[in-house]
């Protein structure tokens, strides 16, 4: 059942009703809302202003929107320059070119000089589709995590993103956020609870038998096998996750307590992600058998959503397997 | 600032020498590091620091001051000694450069020591980051306006991302931005001509929308004056291209791409062996190049 503190909206489970949107329009309002409220916000884009939804910034103000051109390593620079004078810089692209192409620029000089920098990394996942492997960007997570002074957000629907695109605003230091092209659930509220570096839990039967930790707009179908399996007698807690670094140790530490199996589940490669991240944290202070729902070492490639969620086994039957088998190992 | 005087020009000579004694020191105790670039740009760190630059020692994060941007990390030796020899910090502790717990990280680190605009060492970065400063401090359109200086070496020029930088710059019409060259014709694995032509440099920067100075860069004269005209241009950016004498001051390490990165005692010389390096370079700057007596001696 759904807690009542996560304020989920009502047609959670009903695809017919539940209404879409892509998590891209939540960065877009979310920058201009971010932007009403300090004016130190300012916002570059290496020419994809439409399609990461940086328009509506630019289009309310124009005089702190920087046009840097197909340039993603010196979009990072001179966001970190803009930061080493009080400027709070997002910069937008796609995720694979940045920060995919701009890694070194985002360490050295955003993280190591710890510049308050946000770096919003559009179409991530392999749900890009029909452009294929090379727009596909599987890897960002990693890339980002492993850097110090870097927080890490993948939200889950459009609300989710606009919250999170307004809270790095106030969080000093270098965030990145994903987003995503297509349109997914909207199974959050304005309501529901959402701060950096906390998860929350969105589903939780009588008796937790295995715990789901998922970040990203694939939580909704890491919800819907929930209660599928709920209906067939497994009792499935879903912990969203939108904050992968630092990691909400306390409710992943006590979800593998209680339910003694963890699945994780996300868009992207299974190493090096959300999914390495709670697997380090459980190895040191409480191992509990695992599976891993993500891409498994390989790239992306042309398709429909739905198509490559099947071919890369991301769909809410997916998510039962995992589950099922993270049992048997219990 | 405004012209040099015959006394302020000595005064000038006097420091940059004295800063080229404090880095090769720094470099001998060191034990690694580069020698050549450093010792180029003395006279223009000199220049920029005693003269040229707003900027308060005791106040490092004044933020009315001009911001000086090193994006070839690899010469901070330089810039520890001039900072150092301006009051930023101790000339004694220029002696743990590169050391464990040291401020003097062998690349600049921001974080570690006051004073320092950016960290830098993966070289290409620095104009990006001096461009995104120019344009910040525009965009909050202050009365007065601050200075942003980006200093590079030529090598560096081999990086995309400059050019990148520098099309903004160009795009953006920041008037409020100079960079500096380090135009010394060497770089790590030979002279720049053999390994990435680079001319025509000028007829490059201009046609992305700079305005270009040629200067003798160790003629202080010269450097203030290019400056000067620099901030008067208006609407462009300005690129001065400073010919500069890689290893000037010490004989055996002047013109010679070997000295790029090796400190005095770790370079190849057919004329001063390893063991005497240290001593026969610290012995020329001290005597002028044996035009006075040394008070070691």
């Amino acid at each position: 059942m759904i807690p009542k503190d996560a304020k989920l909206v009502e047609h959670l489970f009903d695809l017919e009703k539940i209404e879409q949107a892509p998590t891209r329009n939540g960065y877009g309002d979310g920058l201009v809302a971010a932007a009403d409220e300090n004016d130190q916000v300012v916002a570059l884009c290496a020419d994809l202003t439409e399609s990461t939804k940086t328009n509506l910034f630019r289009d309310k103000y124009p005089n702190r929107f920087v046009e840097v051109g197909i340039g993603e390593q010196n979009m990072a620079s001179v966001a970190s320059g803009m930061a080493a004078m009080g400027k709070i810089p997002y910069i937008a692209s796609y995720a694979m070119f940045s920060p995919g192409r701009s890694w070194e620029q985002v360490r050295t000089t955003i993280c190591y000089n710890n510049q308050n920098v946000k770096i919003v990394g559009a179409h991530s996942g392999i749900s890009v589709g029909p452009d294929g492997a090379t727009h596909q960007a599987i890897e960002d997570i990693a890339i980002m995590r492993v850097l110090p002074n870097m927080t890490v957000i993948s939200p889950c629907d459009s609300v989710e993103a606009q919250k999170a695109t307004v809270a790095a605003a106030k969080h000093k230091g270098p965030v990145y956020i994903r987003f995503h092209r297509e349109k997914t659930p909207i199974f959050t509220s304005e309501d529901t609870p959402f701060e950096i570096g906390k998860a929350v839990i969105f589903y939780d039967p009588k008796e937790v038998t295995v715990a789901v930790i998922a970040t990203g707009p694939i939580g909704h179908n890491a919800l819907l096998a929930a209660k599928n399996l709920e209906e067939k007698g497994i009792g499935v807690r879903v912990i969203n996750c939108p904050t992968i670094k630092p990691l909400d140790e306390k409710i992943i530490l006590k979800a593998a307590k209680d339910a003694g199996a963890v699945v994780v589940v996300e868009e992207h490669q299974a190493h090096g992600g959300l999914g390495s991240a709670v697997a380090e944290l459980l190895a040191e202070n409480y191992p509990v058998p695992m599976e891993f729902v993500g891409v498994k070492d390989r790239f992306g490639e042309s398709g429909q959503l739905d198509e490559l969620f099947e071919a890369f086994g991301l769909t809410v039957s997916d998510i039962e397997k995992a589950i099922t088998s993270v049992i048997d190992r219990k | 600032m405004g012209h040099l005087s015959d006394k302020e020009v000595k005064t000038l000579e006097e420091k940059a020498n004295d800063i080229r004694i404090s880095l090769i020191e720094s470099l001998i105790e060191a034990k690694s590091g580069h020698s050549a670039g450093p010792l180029g740009m003395a006279d223009i760190f000199t220049a920029f620091y005693f003269h040229i630059l707003k900027h308060d020692p005791k106040k490092p994060d004044w933020p009315e001051r001009d911001r000086l941007i090193l994006s070839n990390g690899h010469i901070c030796p330089v810039l520890y000694a001039t900072m150092a020899h301006s009051g930023y910090f101790p000339v004694e502790e220029l002696k743990t450069l590169r050391k464990f717990g040291s401020r003097l990280q062998g690349h600049p680190h921001r974080e570690k020591l006051p004073g320092l605009e950016t960290s830098s060492g993966p070289l290409g970065s620095g104009l990006s980051q001096a461009v995104g400063m120019a344009l910040a401090d525009r965009m909050d359109k202050k009365e007065k306006s601050n200075f942003f200086y980006c200093f590079m070496g030529d090598g560096e020029l081999n990086a995309g991302q400059v050019w990148e930088a520098m099309m903004l710059a160009g795009k953006e019409r920041l008037w409020n931005l100079i960079s500096v060259i380090d135009r010394n014709n060497i770089q790590i694995d030979g002279f720049t001509e053999d390994i990435m032509p680079l001319e025509p440099l000028r007829e490059k920067f201009e046609s992305f929308g700079w305005h270009v100075l040629d200067i003798d860069g160790h003629n202080f004269e010269a450097i203030v004056d290019a400056v000067e005209q620099g901030k008067a241009i208006y609407e462009k950016p300005t690129m001065i291209i400073a010919h500069t004498i890689p290893g000037k001051g010490i004989d055996f390490m002047e013109r010679r791409f070997e000295w790029h990165g090796n400190p005095p005692g770790k370079g190849i010389d057919d004329r001063v062996s390893k063991d005497k390096q240290g001593e026969v370079a610290l012995k020329e700057l001290r005597t002028l190049g044996g035009k006075i007596r040394s008070e070691h001696e």
